[in-house]
C-alpha cells in the first residue's frame, strides 16, 4: 500500500470524504490498468486528475458510477465507497449509482431530441416529477444552473445537436445535474471546445462546487490548476500523488510529477 | 557553386513532379471514364431488358370482344319459371352462345366448321353468362347484345388482322373471315383488359388474371413480415446489446451469417419436412409460404438489424447509461429509435427479396395451378413469381404477353417496396 502513503499521511485532512477509494484493481483482459489506486475525493470540492494519456485516470473515473461494467472484458477489484457504502456490492442498484453520481464525457453527446428533452430525460426516467409543471421547473433550473437558459429559453424544442459545441456540452452538465446528483464526474470536458466555451465550462465548474463534489480528468495542467482544489497525478496505472492543487503545483513531492507538470514527458 | 546544384537539382525534382502529375490526372480521367462506361453498360442493359419486357406486355393489356345477340331463351335458361339460383347457375349458356354464333353466321354448317366457329369466343364466356342472368333475373326471355371474350387464337388472329403473313395454320383463313366480317359490321374490338386485374389463373390465356397471384403474395408476404420482423429485431437487440460476448454468441453469430447464404430451395425442403410432414399445415398454402419465406428473411433482417444498431454512436448509449437508464430503456428510448431507418431499410429489402423468390415455394406446393382467389392464409394461392414460371411454361400463345405482363407487375411491386424503404428512411433519419 506504499502508493496510498502520501495521500494517507501528509495531505490535509479531507473536510468530509464523499468518495472513497479503496485499493482499486482495474483489468482490461490480460492487461493490468490501474494498480491498487486509493484516493479520496471530498464534499464540494473540485478534484482534477491529471497524468498522461493511457495513465488510468479516465478508467479510475469510469470506475467511481461503475460505467466500466458495460466495457467488455473489464473486471474491477477493490472497493469504492460512496458515503461509506461500497458501490461495488452486488446489492446496490446502478441505475440508483449513476443517479447520484452523474457524468459528463469528453465529446458533447447530447441525444438526438429536443433540449429540453435532453434535460428531461433523466428526471423522467427516475421519475422525479409528478407534473408537468414540476418537470418544466426542473429542466429550467438545470438549464440555469448550467448557464444555458439565457441562450435556449426561446427554443426549448429545437433540437440539442443544433447548439454550437460548447452549448451542447452545457446541455449535458444541465442534462447530469437534472437528476440532483452528488458527484459529477467529467472525462476531459472541454477537450473538444474552444477557449471561451472552455472558461465558461471552467467557471461553471466553480459554480457547480458550491453544490456537488466534482472529479475533473484533464489534459491541461493550467485548467487542473484554475479549477481544482486538489489534484492526483496518475502514470501508469498508479496513483503517484494525491494532494492540494497548489501543494502538487508549486512543491510535488515525486520525480514524476515534477518532471510531467514541468513538461519533461507525457 | 553548391547554391547552383541546389536550384539545378529542385528544377529537376519539379520537372519530374510535373510529369508526375500529368500522369496522375490521366489515370483519374481514365478511371473516370471507366466508370461512366460501367454505369451506362448497366443502364442500357437494364433499359433494354425493361423495354422488351414492356413491348411483350402490351397485348396482355388489351382483350378483344364480340358482340353477339344472345337470345335469353327462357325454355333453356329456366324451365321451371321460378328462376331457382341453383338452376339459372347450371343452364347451358354455352348453348346460347353458340346458337348466337350459328345466328351470326348462318352460312357455317358442317360439324367440323362449327366447331371451327365456336372456338371464336372463350370458352369462359358462359359463366360471365350464367352471372349476369343470375344478377339479373329480368334479361330472361329478352333479347340482348353481349360483349364476349374472343378465345385466345381469335385475339391473337385479331391483333394482327391487317397484316398478310397473318394465317399460319390450315384454318386461320376461315377464322380470319369471320372476325373481318365481324369488323365490318362493328362487332368486334379490343379493349382494356380488366379481366387480367380482376380474376385469378385459367387454363385460357384470355380469362387469366394476376389477382390471384396478386392477393397470394401480399397474404404471403404479411405472414413473412409478422414472423420475421419481430424475431429479427428481437434477436438482433438481443445480440447486439444484451448478449454477452461469449463463444456461443460468436458461434451464434458465425450461424446466421452461414444462414443468409443458404440456397433458398434448402428453405424449401426445410419447410417441407418441418411444416408439412411434420406439423401437417395445408399445402400450397400462404401461412407455409410465409413461414419458409422468413427463415429465409430473418437472418437478413438480423443482420440489417445489426449493422444498424452497431451504427448508432456508443456516446449516445453511455449518456443515457450514465443518466441511470437501464439497459432495456437505452435499447427502447435511444439505440432502437436510432436504429429505426436502417432496420425499416433492411427488413423492406429482406422482404422484397421475399416477395421475388421462387424456389422454396416449389418444394411446399406453391406451384399448384390455382383459379380461386385466396381468402385466408390457410387458403391455397399462387404468388406472383410462381404464377410467371407457370405462365412461362404455358404452351398457349396468349400466355407469353401473360408472362411479361406478370413480371411487370412483379417489378412494380418490388420498386414500391424500395421507394418505400427510402422514404422511410428519409423520413427517420436523424443526425447526431
Amino acid at each position: 500500500m506504499a502508493l496510498e502513503v502520501p495521500t494517507m499521511e501528509s495531505a490535509p485532512p479531507v473536510p468530509d470524504t464523499k468518495i472513497s477509494a479503496k485499493n482499486l484493481n482495474v483489468y482490461y483482459g490480460d492487461m493490468h490498468a490501474l494498480h491498487g489506486v486509493g484516493l479520496d475525493i471530498g464534499n464540494n470540492q473540485v478534484t482534477a486528475l491529471i497524468g498522461p494519456s493511457g495513465c488510468g485516470k479516465s478508467t479510475f473515473l469510469r470506475c467511481l458510477n461503475r460505467m466500466n461494467d458495460v466495457v467488455d472484458g473489464c473486471r474491477v477489484e477493490g472497493t469504492v465507497l460512496l458515503d461509506g457504502e461500497d458501490i461495488y456490492n452486488s446489492g446496490l442498484d446502478v441505475v440508483q449509482l449513476r443517479a447520484r453520481v452523474g457524468m459528463v464525457f469528453q465529446k458533447p453527446n447530447p441525444f438526438p431530441k429536443s433540449i429540453f428533452d435532453n434535460v428531461a430525460y433523466g428526471p423522467r426516467i427516475h421519475g422525479l416529477c409528478q407534473t408537468g409543471t414540476e418537470l418544466k421547473d426542473v429542466v429550467e433550473r438545470a438549464l440555469v444552473r448550467s448557464g444555458l437558459w439565457g441562450e435556449v429559453k426561446d427554443r426549448l424544442h429545437a433540437p440539442g445537436t443544433g447548439l454550437s459545441g460548447g452549448q451542447q456540452q452545457r446541455l449535458c452538465i444541465a442534462r447530469a445535474i437534472a437528476v440532483d446528483p452528488e458527484v459529477i464526474l467529467m472525462d476531459e470536458p472541454c477537450s473538444a471546445l474552444d477557449p471561451i466555451a472552455t472558461a465558461r465550462i471552467e467557471e461553471l465548474i466553480d459554480e457547480l462546487r458550491q453544490n456537488y463534489s466534482i472529479v475533473i480528468v484533464t489534459h491541461s495542467l493550467p485548467q487542473a490548476a484554475r479549477v481544482s482544489q486538489k489534484t492526483a497525478f496518475f502514470h501508469l496505472g498508479d496513483l503517484v500523488e494525491a494532494d492540494d492543487t497548489e501543494q502538487v503545483f508549486t512543491n510535488p513531492r515525486d520525480q514524476r510529477t515534477q518532471d510531467y507538470i514541468t513538461g519533461r514527458f507525457g | 557553386m553548391t547554391e547552383l546544384t541546389m536550384a539545378q537539382r529542385r528544377r529537376d525534382s519539379i520537372d519530374r513532379a510535373e510529369k508526375r502529375l500529368k500522369r496522375r490526372r490521366r489515370a483519374e480521367a481514365r478511371f473516370r471514364l471507366y466508370g461512366l462506361l460501367a454505369v451506362a453498360t448497366a443502364l442500357g442493359f437494364l433499359a433494354v431488358l425493361i423495354s422488351m419486357i414492356v413491348v411483350n406486355s402490351i397485348p396482355a393489356f388489351t382483350q378483344t370482344v364480340i358482340g353477339l345477340e344472345v337470345d335469353f331463351d327462357p325454355e333453356t335458361i329456366d324451365p321451371n319459371g321460378n328462376a331457382d339460383p341453383s338452376v339459372l347457375a347450371r343452364a347451358d349458356y354455352g348453348g346460347l352462345i353458340k346458337a348466337a354464333l350459328r345466328e351470326t353466321f348462318p352460312e357455317v354448317t358442317g360439324r367440323k366448321e362449327k366447331r371451327l366457329l365456336y372456338s371464336l369466343v372463350t370458352n369462359g364466356a358462359q359463366y360471365d353468362l350464367a352471372k349476369k342472368v343470375t344478377a339479373d333475373t329480368a334479361l330472361i326471355g329478352t333479347r340482348q347484345k353481349v360483349w364476349v371474350a374472343a378465345s385466345d387464337r381469335a385475339d391473337q388472329l385479331y391483333s394482327r388482322i391487317d397484316r398478310d403473313d397473318v394465317a399460319t395454320r390450315g384454318d386461320d383463313e376461315t377464322l380470319l373471315g369471320w372476325l373481318r366480317e365481324l369488323q365490318r359490321k362493328g362487332d368486334i374490338v379490343s379493349r382494356f383488359n380488366t379481366t387480367f386485374f380482376t380474376s385469378g389463373d385459367s387454363r385460357e390465356p384470355e380469362q387469366a388474371g394476376i389477382l390471384g397471384a396478386i392477393v397470394g403474395s401480399g397474404l404471403t408476404l404479411l405472414v413473412t413480415f409478422l414472423c420475421s420482423f419481430p424475431l429479427g429485431v428481437l434477436a438482433a437487440l438481443y445480440l447486439e446489446e444484451f448478449a454477452p460476448k461469449s463463444r456461443w454468441t460468436n458461434l451464434i453469430e458465425v450461424n446466421i451469417n452461414n444462414l443468409a447464404a443458404v440456397p433458398s430451395i434448402i428453405f424449401g425442403l426445410l419447410g417441407l419436412a418441418v411444416f408439412l410432414n411434420f406439423f401437417g399445415m395445408p399445402r400450397s398454402a400462404p401461412l407455409v409460404g410465409g413461414l419458409v419465406l422468413s427463415l429465409m428473411t430473418l437472418p437478413t433482417i438480423i443482420i440489417a438489424a445489426r449493422a444498424a444498431l452497431k451504427a448508432v454512436p456508443p456516446s449516445i448509449r453511455e449518456a443515457a447509461l450514465a443518466l441511470g437508464a437501464s439497459p432495456l430503456q437505452v435499447a427502447v428510448h435511444h439505440t432502437l429509435p436510432l436504429a429505426a431507418p436502417g432496420i425499416l431499410t433492411g427488413t423492406i429489402i429482406g422482404m422484397a427479396g421475399a416477395l421475388g423468390e421462387t424456389a422454396p415455394l416449389l418444394m411446399i406446393g406453391m406451384v399448384a395451378f390455382i383459379v380461386d382467389i385466396p381468402a385466408a392464409v390457410t387458403d391455397p394461392a399462387a404468388v406472383l413469381p410462381v404464377q410467371i414460371y407457370l405462365w412461362a411454361d404455358s404452351p398457349e400463345r396468349g400466355f407469353a404477353a401473360k408472362t411479361n405482363a406478370a413480371i411487370l407487375v412483379l417489378l412494380g411491386f418490388l420498386i414500391l417496396m424500395n421507394l418505400l424503404a427510402v422514404l422511410l428512411r428519409r423520413r427517420f433519419e436523424r443526425r447526431w
